[in-house]
């Protein structure tokens, strides 16, 4: 396997471990967990073949791999690594620990069901567990889009010092094999300068970093940390179009698939939106439906919410249909429930249909989905999620 | 009401990332390079610590020893106290305070970015209670001596939650009264010394700033060996254990000459040598200067001389067993 920009096939994780290896990071604490473990294979593979030098440390847990990502990051260098599911949640003190030192530290999630009971299916109720936590969330589509997302990752994180979590669905992602166009390093270096900060934990000009702070230290410190989220929807932008300048490929803060002149539109995260593709096309194309206006709003930055793309996507729709992969108990979908915060006060906002679809790894096929569209133009809308099937 | 002693480690009032790293105030030396010496501790006074704690005095002649190419890691704990409020630090080396049950993982992760840049030479210290070592900390601790990290990690042990009013740790001795002991510990002191021996780590002590001798040489051997190298130091509590404000360097001594607290080196987790070799009083000397034993029956005082007596046995087996034939 080679660096050049031949398209070559790929699983996600695997596109993930090129996409680190690639934006060489000096510092890898990992942890293997199911299904996460390939991306840490081939970076410790890649490691003992010579061809990607970073200090891999595999401690006895991922709330060590984070605890050990922080200060490795405060002492000014490039750090990456990648969990799943429970390894997330152990990680959780330390996501908000990552955030509130302003470590820019990457982290692939592939996203999997939360126990109890144990499974191992799709689901993002890991990750959406930690939107307070402070760290950037993308969710992704593919394999390519993974390997696109985990570098541009990079340059988010350091320009604006908060961690970015990259999200991929487990095993409809992280383990399907796709053609993967993999960047030459020369492009990758080229658009990812070494990271350098200004501020660094160092012995020869002494300062510290954790100490205790008064009540108003700590309200400026989280206005400071509100305002440096602010700036990611730009930054994400720019840093996609850069990236699509330089490789063609681009992929938006947020994705309308053919959302023009659409009165109906599903709006969803990561692996879903492929399925979503294939029911608008069919709802799209004339004959027996005779080409119903349908599109796929599909959302990659989750956080920040870019509140105002998606009140500028949706203006004029009629109907908005929220596939969500996730479950909060007592509030249902959590996507539904950030775009109705999102809309809320829009003149003429579009009506929001919440469905938990695919919970728990449950196959949603284009048929479904189809089905659901209907099922939404003919109800009106509930504030709570149902469940579909 | 102390003053704090503005060291160049202070940084902006605000703990923003981006202030990080400031230059010093105008007027505060700077620490440049080479071994401290006397005139320029790298700890300041001015701290925080209780009046009469020896913790701070340990710790000062530990880092005389280190110099300032040395990074500290110190998780919430009396010493991250006595390291001081933003934006005071009492410490003139930099400091990186992580979650309680994460020292010898935050120690990894620098240590390693310290290696990626080169900096193979600055020793990356921890300096942690015995909750953060014994107890919460323990799991990550002995992943790093598994994985054999090059790190320098001091426990500061006082036997007990202290920072949180004295409640029990792992540490605390047998038959000791404790916020969550009111009426005694039922269960041993955990032989950490011992558990870290058996992860064969190049270098596992004893000390005691009551013998600042036999101290400061064994941080000037760790500081020369390269691998996870572990020292207790018992830290004798004024309030935790019923102390005077002056009597903490007595009892420290008192631990050593009952064999409650032997000093002893355990190098590749098989060569133990006694440091101190003889015992010149009696437990109960030592239990009666503190007030957590006040409550002890004589069989239990009885009890505990036993455990010692077991234990020093227990110790001088080893040291025959490594003498060389």
């Amino acid at each position: 396997m080679t660096a050049d920009d031949r398209p070559v096939l790929l699983t996600g994780n695997h596109a993930v471990a090129w996409a680190a290896r690639l934006a060489r990071p000096q510092v890898v604490p990992v942890y293997p967990i199911t299904p996460q473990t390939p991306v840490l294979e081939l970076l410790t593979d890649f490691q003992a073949e010579g061809c990607f030098d970073a200090e891999i440390i595999t401690p006895e847990s991922e709330h060590s791999v984070m605890s050990a990502c922080i200060p490795a990051s405060l002492a000014g260098v490039r750090v990456f690594t990648a969990t799943a599911s429970q390894g997330l949640l152990l990680m959780h003190e330390l996501l908000h620990y990552a955030a509130g030192a302003r470590t820019p530290i990457v982290m692939a999630n592939v996203n999997r069901t939360v126990a109890s009971p144990w499974a191992f299916w799709p689901d993002q109720t890991d990750s959406l567990a930690q939107r307070d936590t402070g760290w950037v969330q993308f969710y992704v589509e593919s394999a390519q889009e993974a390997l696109d997302t985990v570098i541009q990752a990079f340059r988010i994180a350091e320009q604006v010092l908060l961690p970015v979590m990259v999200n991929l669905d487990a095993f409809y992602v992280s383990h399907a094999l796709e053609p993967v166009s993999v960047p030459a390093q020369a492009l990758v270096d080229a658009y990812l300068p070494p990271f350098n900060p200004a501020q660094r934990l160092d012995t020869v000009q002494p300062s510290s970093w954790g100490n205790v702070v008064t009540p108003d230290m700590f309200n400026r410190h989280r206005q400071a940390l509100e305002a440096a989220m602010g700036g990611v929807p730009a930054l994400a932008a720019e840093a996609d179009r850069d990236w699509g300048e330089r490789t063609g490929r681009s992929w938006g803060v947020i994705e309308r698939y053919r959302c023009d002149g659409a009165a109906t539109v599903i709006v969803s995260m990561g692996s879903l939106c492929g399925t979503a593709r294939e029911a608008v096309d069919a709802l799209r194309a004339t004959g027996e439906g005779a080409g119903q206006a349908v599109g796929l709003l599909k959302l990659r930055l989750f956080r920040p919410l870019p509140a105002a793309a998606l009140r500028a996507a949706l203006t004029g729709v009629a109907d908005v249909i929220v596939l969500d992969r996730n479950h909060s108990p007592g509030c249902g979908g959590v996507l539904h429930q950030e775009l109705r915060a999102a809309l809320y006060g829009m003149p003429d906002a579009p009506r929001i249909h919440g469905y938990l679809a695919g919970v728990g790894g449950i196959n949603v096929s284009p048929e479904r989905i189809t089905a659901f569209v209907q099922r939404a133009q003919s109800e009106a809308p509930q504030p709570h999620s149902e469940w579909v099937r | 009401m102390q003053t704090i002693t503005l060291a160049p480690s202070a940084t902006d009032e605000c703990p923003q990332a981006d202030d990080l790293r400031r230059p010093p105030p105008a007027g505060v030396e700077q620490t440049s390079g080479g071994r401290a010496h006397a005139q320029e501790p790298l700890l300041c006074s001015g701290h925080a610590a209780c009046p009469g704690c020896v913790e701070p005095l340990t710790v000062r002649h530990i880092l005389d020893v280190l110099g300032p190419d040395t990074m500290a890691v110190i998780p919430p704990s009396c010493m991250a106290i006595i390291a001081g409020p933003q934006p005071f630090s009492s410490l003139r080396i930099p400091v990186y305070q992580p979650t309680l049950e994460a020292s010898a993982a935050a120690a990894t992760g620098l240590r390693r970015a310290l290696d990626a840049k080169g900096q193979r030479d600055t020793q990356v210290i921890v300096l942690a209670g015995d909750g953060g070592t014994y107890d919460i900390g323990f799991q990550c601790l002995s992943s790093a001596a598994e994985r054999n990290e090059n790190i320098l990690y001091f426990c500061l042990d006082n036997e007990g939650y202290m920072n949180t009013g004295a409640q029990k740790s792992s540490s605390t001795p047998h038959y000791a009264r404790t916020g969550s002991t009111p009426a005694g510990k039922t269960s041993r002191k955990k032989n950490l010394l011992e558990i870290m021996a058996a992860h064969g780590i190049p270098y596992a002590a004893s000390a005691s700033i009551g013998h600042l001798a036999d101290l400061q040489r064994k941080v000037e051997k760790a500081k020369a060996l390269r691998g996870l190298r572990l020292i207790t130091l018992l830290i004798p509590c004024l309030d935790g254990w019923g102390l005077p404000d002056d009597a903490a360097l007595g009892t420290a001594r008192a631990a050593v000459e009952c064999g409650a607290y032997p000093l002893y080196e355990i190098e590749d987790g098989v060569r133990y040598t006694l440091n101190h070799t003889q015992r010149t009083r009696p437990v109960a000397d030592y239990l009666a200067l503190q007030r957590r034993y006040r409550h002890l029956s004589a069989d239990q005082t009885l009890a505990l001389q036993c455990e010692v007596d077991e234990g020093w046995a227990r110790l001088l087996q080893r040291v025959a067993a490594s003498a060389p034939a």
